[in-house]
C-alpha cells in the first residue's frame, strides 16, 4: 500500500493513500468536527463542518470528502477555520427547534456536543425554523422535521443500506427537506419501521416512539401484573447506555435493573427463540419432506415482514408461518402463563424490551392477540429502557446479578445466538440435525453463516440429505435473494433474514452509536454467551420441554397452530394499479 | 374529464394511465430519461401536475421507487406536485426584467385576472408564478404561458392582447 | 461603423435552420470534415492556440480540458453539451441554438472525434423547450446524412448525439449536477473526487463544454484559427458572444472582439440607456457575476482588463441597471434569485442564503440592525469558502462587490463618520 506524508497541524503523520483528511487526523489525536459523517456510509460532505485549511487552496476543504496527497499541510484550528466552522454551525442551529432539554436525545446529540464544543453562546443570526407538521401517527417511529439538520444520514440507511426508498431529500433550497414522497406519514410508506434511520440520526429529528410512560403506569397500578421479557440482543448493547466497553455482557445487571423497576416478572425471550426452533425447525423439515415452498424464509424480525409484505407480496408463500419470539413469548404470558397462575389475561401487563423499532409495530398487529387480548401490550426499545433505568436512579454499573425468573426463564446457547446475523440458522440447524438423525452432532459451530457478511450461505450434510442454506442481513442484501426466488433460480432450502445490518445487536432500537464496529463487538459478545451456557441446542432446553408435555403438546400441533403461528397479508399499500395496468 | 375515472387513483383514470404508457415506451422505459417523461406526462395531466397517484403509477412501471420520483418532482421547478390550471403563466422575477418594468407588468395580470403569484382563477384556467430567467431578456419584460415566450409586456393593453390568445 | 464582428455567428440568418441542405448550401460539415481528416494532437493544438476559454462562465482553457479529456483512459466516452443556460441575462446560446443548430452538432462531433467519444449529450434546458424540436430534427438529418452515427464519412469514427432536458434549474449548469440530471435525478452536485473528466455521466469519462464554446471549435475548425485569434487583444485573442441587456436602448446577443471597452458595448452597441436615464451598476456574467459602476466604464472587455477591476467575463452577460432601480433593490432581486436556486443540499448555501437574504430585507425596509451588514458578510464569506459547490460560492458576489462599489447604500460612510 502507497503511503503518504502530509502535515496536520504542523505535526507529521504517514497515512495509507486513499485516507481523508479527517480520518488522517484521528492518528494525530485531532477529531475533526462532523455531523453527516458516519463511519458506515458513503461520504455525504452535506453539512460543511469539517472544513478545514489546506496550504494552497484558497478555499477551505471538507475534511471527511478530501483526501491527503504526499506533501499536504492542513490547518484545523486556525481562527479563520475556527470562525467558519462556528458560523455553519450557528447557520445550523438557527433552522433547529432548540427544545433540546425536552429532546429524547438531550445529553447524546452530536448537535449538542458540537454546540459545547464550540461554545456557542450568542449568534445574530434570526432563528427561523421551517418545519413540516410532525410524523408521529405510527407505532414505531416520530420524525420531527423541526429538528433535522438534513444531513441525510437517514436517507443514506433507508436508500442504500436498507433500499426501503421511504425517505429522500427533496424540493430545494430553504425547503430542502427530509421526507417520505408527498409528505406522506410512515405508514403510508414502504417504511418497514426498522428504525435504522432513528439510529443513525445526529440529533432528534427521528426517534423511537417513546412508550415508557404507559410502562411506567402499568407499573404503578396495583391490579396490573406486568411481566417484561427481553430480547437476546438488549444484553449485549444495554451497557452502552452506560458507557461500559462496548459488547459488554449485562444480562445479570439488566435483570436486577427490572426487577428494581417494578416489574413482576422477568423473563427471557431466548427461551421463546428456543421454542421458535422446534416450531420453524420442524416446519422446515415438514416443508423439505412433503414439498412444500421453498425456500423457507425466517419470521422472526418484523422489519423484514413488514418489508415483504409490502414490497414482495406475492412472495409471502415462502415465510415461515411461525410467530416472532416477542409474540410467541406475548402468546404464552396471555395463555400458559394466565393458566398456571390463574391471573385473568386481561390483567397480565407484558411488555417487551426489544432492540427493535419494528416490534412496536408487530405488537400492534390487529392479528397478534391471544385469549381476546394483545398478546404483546408494549415495546420498548434498549434505549427506552435505558432511560428508565436512568430515570428511576439506578446505578447501573454497581448492580448485583440477578436471575431470570421461571416458566420462561432458561434460553439456551442456540436462542442466545438469535441476536446476531446467522444466529437462527445456525440455532435452527443444530436442532433440525439432531432432530432428523436421532444422532448428536459433532460440532455445535456453523460458523460459516457466521459474521458480517452480507449474504452468507452453506451446505449441510444432514445424514445424506444436502441441505443449502442462506442468511442475509440488512433488506438490500435480503432483496438480492428474494430476487433469485423470483427467478426460479434460489438454490436455497432455507433462509435466516434479519431486517438490519449485523441483525438484532445492531437493530434500530439499539443504543446510539451503533456503528460496525460497535456490532462485531455485540456479535463476538453474544457467541460468548452461546460458549458459555451448559445447553447450547433449543430441543435440550428443559423449560421448552415441560411446555410441550404441559400445554402445547407437540410442534406444529394444534395448540402451537393456535398460539405460535400467524398469516401474512399484502400490506395493501395505497394504490393497487393492476387493473389500470391490463 | 371522462367518465372512467377508477375508484380510488384520483385523477388516474385508465384513459390517462394509457396516456402515460405511450410516455414511457416511447423513452423506452429509461430510467434516465425520467425528467423528460415527468415533463411529458405533466402535459397531458390537466391542470399541468403530477399527483402521487402518478407519480405511484410511474414508479410500478419503471420500477423507480416513488420517493426518488418525488424527489425529481419536487425539485425541478418546471414540474409540479399541486395541480395549477390549463394555461400556466411564468412571469420572469429576475433582475433583467426587474430592471425593465415586471413589477408593473405583475400588477397587469393581476388586475386582469384577479390572482396573484401561487394562485389560479376561480374557472381553472389560468395560474401564475414567478419564475426565474427564462433567456428572453432580449424582449424583457416578459411571460411564458405553456411555454411560449411573449415579451415586451410594457402596458397593461399589451399584457390583456397576449392573454386574450389564451381562452 | 458596427462594432460587432461574425465568426462565431457568421452563419446566423445565412441558412434555414431546419435543413441541412441549406446548411450544406453554406460549407456545412467542412469542418467535421477537416477535423476528420487531423489527428486529435492536431485538433488538441488548434484549440489551445485558439486560447478559447470555456463560455459557460467557468472560463477553463478549452485545449487544456480536451487534451486531459483525450488524455483520459477508455473505450467509452461522453461529450455533454451544456445548454443549460441558467444565468440570468445570458441568451446567447439560444442563439446559437436557433440560429445555427447545425454548427453546434459539428462542434460536439469534432469534441466527439478529439477526446475519442462515442456519444454526445446536449443538456437542453426546459426554458427553451421550443427548441427541442429543432434540435431533434437537425439531429436525425446530420444521422441520414452520416455526418453522425456509425463510421461517419468512412472515417471509422462512430458518434451519436442524444436529447435530453432539463427541468428549470440553475443549479444544472454546474457539470456535475447537470450529469445527475441526464440521469435522472434530482440535480445536486456530486462529490469529487471522482471527477467528472474520470468518471462522470454513467461514471463514464466525460467532457462537458458550453454550446457556445463548441460552436467556436467549428467555426475554427472551419476557417482556421488565424481567422479567429486575428480578432480580439493579444491577452484574449478572439471573439464573445454576449448577452447585453436591461435598462438599455438595443439589447440583445451581439459577438464582439475582446477588447472593446464596457462604455462601447453599452453606449456603442446597446444604444446606451433609455429616457435619458443613468448608469447605476452593470453586471457581468450573469446573477453570479460582479457588478461594477460608472467610473470603471473604459475598462476594455478582456480577461484581463475584468479581473483586474475583479470583474468576470462569465456567461458573457451584461446586465446594465439605471438610476430608477435601487442598488438594494437590485442586490435583493439577486438573493430571491439564489433563494429560488439552491439546490439545499450542504449548509452554509440552504441557511446561508436564508439568513443573509432576512437582513438584505430589513435593508430593503430601511431597518436594519447595526450588526446585520456584518453578519451578512461574515455568512457570505463563509458561503463562499464552505459551500459545495459554485452556486454557494458564487451567490454572493453581487451583494458583496455592491457594498464595495456602493457603501453608502449600506451605511458604511456613517459609521466611518463616527
Amino acid at each position: 500500500m502507497k503511503m503518504i506524508n502530509i502535515k496536520i497541524d504542523n505535526i507529521d503523520v504517514t497515512v495509507p493513500e486513499g485516507t481523508t483528511i479527517l480520518e488522517a487526523a484521528k492518528k494525530v489525536n485531532v477529531n475533526i468536527p462532523h455531523l453527516c459523517y458516519h463511519p458506515d456510509q458513503a461520504i455525504k460532505a452535506n453539512c460543511r463542518i469539517c472544513v478545514v485549511d489546506v496550504a494552497g487552496s484558497k478555499k477551505l476543504t471538507p475534511s471527511c470528502s478530501s483526501y491527503v496527497f504526499e506533501g499536504m499541510e492542513v490547518q484545523t484550528n486556525t481562527k479563520k477555520v475556527r470562525d467558519m466552522q462556528k458560523g455553519i454551525l450557528e447557520l445550523i442551529l438557527a433552522n433547529h427547534d432548540q427544545d433540546c432539554l425536552k429532546c429524547l436525545r438531550n445529553g447524546n446529540c452530536e448537535l449538542q456536543s458540537l454546540c459545547q464544543r464550540f461554545n456557542i453562546s450568542k449568534t445574530n443570526l434570526e432563528d427561523t425554523v421551517d418545519a413540516l407538521p410532525l410524523d408521529n401517527t405510527n407505532p414505531s417511529l416520530v420524525r420531527d422535521s423541526a429538528k433535522c439538520i438534513k444531513c441525510n444520514r437517514c436517507v443514506e440507511a433507508c436508500q442504500k443500506g436498507q433500499e426501503v426508498y421511504a425517505l429522500t431529500h427533496s424540493h430545494r433550497s430553504v425547503h430542502y427537506n427530509i421526507t417520505p414522497a408527498y409528505e406522506a406519514p410512515l405508514e403510508q410508506t414502504f417504511c418497514v419501521f426498522c428504525g435504522q434511520c432513528s439510529a443513525v440520526c445526529p440529533v432528534g429529528a427521528i426517534v423511537e416512539k417513546d412508550d415508557t410512560a404507559k410502562v411506567w403506569d402499568a407499573i404503578h397500578d396495583p391490579k396490573k401484573h406486568v411481566v417484561v421479557q427481553v430480547a437476546p440482543a438488549v444484553r449485549v448493547a444495554l451497557g452502552d447506555v452506560f458507557n461500559l466497553p462496548k459488547g459488554s455482557i449485562v444480562t445479570g445487571k439488566m435483570v436486577s435493573a427490572l426487577r428494581r423497576l417494578g416489574f413482576d416478572k422477568i423473563f427471557d425471550t431466548n427461551f421463546t427463540a428456543d421454542l421458535t426452533i422446534l416450531e420453524e425447525g420442524n416446519e422446515l423439515i415438514k416443508r423439505v419432506t412433503q414439498g412444500g415452498t421453498l425456500p423457507m424464509i425466517t419470521s422472526c424480525s418484523p422489519g423484514w415482514i413488514n418489508f415483504v409484505e409490502g414490497r414482495y407480496d406475492h412472495l409471502l408463500d415462502h415465510l415461515s408461518t411461525c410467530k416472532s419470539p416477542q409474540q410467541m413469548f406475548g402468546a404464552l404470558s396471555k395463555s400458559y402463563y394466565s393458566d398456571i397462575t390463574g391471573i385473568d389475561p386481561a390483567d397480565i401487563y407484558t411488555v417487551s424490551i426489544m432492540p427493535c423499532t419494528a416490534k412496536k409495530f408487530e405488537a400492534q398487529r390487529p392479528e397478534m392477540k391471544t385469549n381476546g387480548v394483545q398478546e404483546v401490550d408494549v415495546v420498548l426499545t434498549t434505549r427506552e429502557l435505558g432511560r428508565m433505568i436512568q430515570s428511576a436512579g439506578i446505578d447501573f454499573i454497581d448492580l448485583e446479578e440477578g436471575q431470570f425468573d421461571n416458566p420462561f426463564g432458561i434460553g439456551t446457547g442456540a436462542g442466545a445466538i438469535f441476536g446476531a446475523t446467522g444466529g437462527v440458522m445456525e440455532a435452527a440447524l443444530r436442532t433440525a440435525y439432531e432432530v432428523i438423525t436421532g444422532k448428536a452432532l459433532p460440532d455445535l459451530n456453523f460458523t460459516e453463516v457466521r459474521g458480517l457478511e452480507g449474504i452468507k450461505e452453506s451446505t449441510i450434510d444432514i445424514d445424506g440429505l444436502e441441505l443449502k442454506v442462506a442468511v442475509a442481513h440488512g433488506l438490500g442484501n435480503a432483496k438480492k435473494l428474494l430476487k433469485q426466488i423470483e427467478k426460479g433460480e434460489s438454490p436455497y432450502a432455507f433462509i435466516e433474514v434479519m431486517a438490519c445490518p449485523g441483525g438484532c445487536i445492531g437493530g434500530g432500537g439499539q443504543p446510539i452509536k451503533s456503528t460496525m464496529d460497535v456490532k462485531a463487538q455485540r456479535i463476538d459478545a453474544i457467541y460468548q454467551i452461546d460458549e458459555n451456557l451448559p445447553l447450547r441446542k433449543s430441543h435440550t432446553n428443559p423449560e421448552v420441554i415441560e411446555l410441550y408435555e404441559k400445554f402445547l403438546g407437540e410442534p406444529l400441533g394444534h395448540k402451537s397452530h393456535e398460539l405460535l403461528h400467524t398469516h401474512y397479508k399484502s400490506r395493501g399499500m395505497k394504490y393497487n394499479f393492476k387493473e389500470l395496468m391490463e | 374529464m371522462n367518465s372512467t375515472e377508477t375508484k380510488g387513483f384520483g385523477i388516474l383514470t385508465k384513459d390517462l394511465a394509457t396516456k402515460i404508457d405511450t410516455i414511457i415506451n416511447y423513452y423506452q422505459s429509461d430510467s434516465t430519461k425520467l425528467v423528460g417523461i415527468l415533463l411529458d406526462i405533466q402535459d397531458v395531466i390537466p391542470k399541468q401536475y403530477i399527483p402521487r397517484e402518478v407519480a405511484s403509477y410511474v414508479s410500478e412501471r419503471m420500477n423507480i421507487p416513488l420517493s426518488k420520483i418525488y424527489d425529481v418532482i419536487s425539485f425541478y421547478a418546471a414540474l409540479s406536485d399541486v395541480p395549477r390550471a390549463d394555461y400556466v403563466i411564468q412571469l420572469c422575477d429576475s433582475v433583467v426584467c426587474k430592471v425593465t418594468g415586471n413589477t408593473d407588468l405583475r400588477d397587469a395580470i393581476s388586475s386582469i385576472l384577479g390572482i396573484n403569484e401561487g394562485e389560479a382563477t376561480a374557472d381553472g384556467k389560468y395560474w401564475l408564478e414567478y419564475t426565474p430567467c427564462f433567456g428572453a431578456c432580449d424582449v424583457s419584460p416578459a411571460i411564458r404561458i405553456n411555454g411560449k415566450v411573449h415579451g415586451y409586456l410594457t402596458s397593461k393593453d399589451s399584457v390583456k392582447a397576449v392573454l386574450d390568445q389564451y381562452q | 461603423m458596427s462594432k460587432t464582428v461574425s465568426f462565431i455567428t457568421e452563419n446566423f440568418g445565412k441558412y434555414d435552420p431546419n435543413s441541412i441542405d441549406s446548411y450544406l448550401s453554406i460549407g456545412g460539415f467542412t469542418a467535421v470534415k477537416n477535423a476528420l481528416a487531423m489527428s486529435s494532437k492536431e485538433i488538441i493544438e488548434i484549440a489551445t492556440k485558439s486560447a478559447v476559454k470555456g463560455r459557460g462562465g467557468a472560463a477553463y482553457d478549452t485545449g487544456r480540458k480536451w487534451s486531459q479529456a483525450a488524455s483520459v483512459p477508455g473505450d467509452n466516452k461522453v461529450v455533454i453539451c451544456n445548454a443549460d443556460e441558467g444565468e440570468p441575462c445570458t441568451f446567447k446560446d439560444r442563439n446559437i441554438i436557433e440560429k445555427d443548430p447545425f454548427r453546434l452538432l459539428e462542434g460536439m462531433i469534432i469534441a466527439g472525434y478529439t477526446v475519442g467519444a462515442q456519444n454526445g449529450y446536449i443538456y437542453l434546458r426546459e426554458e427553451y423547450r421550443h427548441l427541442r424540436s429543432l434540435l431533434r430534427n437537425a439531429i436525425q438529418q446530420t444521422m441520414d446524412k452520416g455526418y453522425l452515427g456509425d463510421n461517419i464519412m468512412d472515417s471509422g469514427f462512430s458518434f451519436h448525439i442524444h436529447l435530453y432536458s432539463g427541468a428549470g434549474a440553475y443549479v444544472c449548469g454546474e457539470g456535475s449536477t447537470l450529469i445527475e440530471s441526464i440521469e435522472g435525478k434530482s440535480g445536486r452536485p456530486r462529490i469529487k473526487p471522482p471527477f467528472i473528466k474520470e468518471a462522470g455521466l454513467f461514471l463514464l469519462p466525460t467532457l462537458v463544454n458550453n454550446v457556445e464554446t463548441l460552436a467556436i471549435a467549428a467555426a475554427v475548425l472551419q476557417n482556421g484559427v488565424d481567422d479567429y485569434i486575428k480578432y480580439g487583444t493579444p491577452d484574449s485573442p478572439g471573439t464573445k458572444i454576449i448577452s447585453l441587456a436591461g435598462n438599455v436602448n438595443k439589447p440583445g446577443a451581439y459577438e464582439i472582439p475582446f477588447g472593446l471597452t464596457l462604455r462601447e458595448i453599452i453606449y456603442d452597441i446597446g444604444g446606451g440607456i433609455p429616457d435619458g436615464h443613468k448608469l447605476l451598476l452593470f453586471q457581468l456574467g450573469g446573477a453570479s457575476g460582479k457588478i461594477g459602476s460608472a467610473n470603471i466604464l473604459d475598462t476594455p472587455y478582456t480577461y484581463q482588463g475584468l479581473a483586474k477591476e475583479g470583474l468576470v467575463v462569465g456567461s458573457g452577460g451584461v446586465l446594465v441597471v439605471d438610476d430608477r432601480t435601487r442598488v438594494i433593490d437590485f442586490v435583493k432581486s439577486i438573493q430571491d434569485f439564489f433563494i429560488h436556486e439552491s439546490c439545499g443540499k450542504c449548509t452554509p448555501c440552504r441557511e446561508g442564503n436564508r439568513q443573509i437574504a432576512k437582513i438584505i430585507d430589513r435593508f430593503v425596509e430601511g431597518n436594519q440592525k447595526p450588526d446585520d451588514l456584518h453578519t451578512a458578510e461574515r455568512f457570505a464569506n463563509i458561503m463562499q469558502n464552505c459551500s459545495f459547490c459554485g452556486l454557494g460560492e458564487t451567490a454572493q458576489s453581487a451583494f458583496l462587490t455592491a457594498i464595495k462599489h456602493f457603501p453608502e447604500e449600506f451605511g458604511i460612510q456613517q459609521e466611518v463618520a463616527k
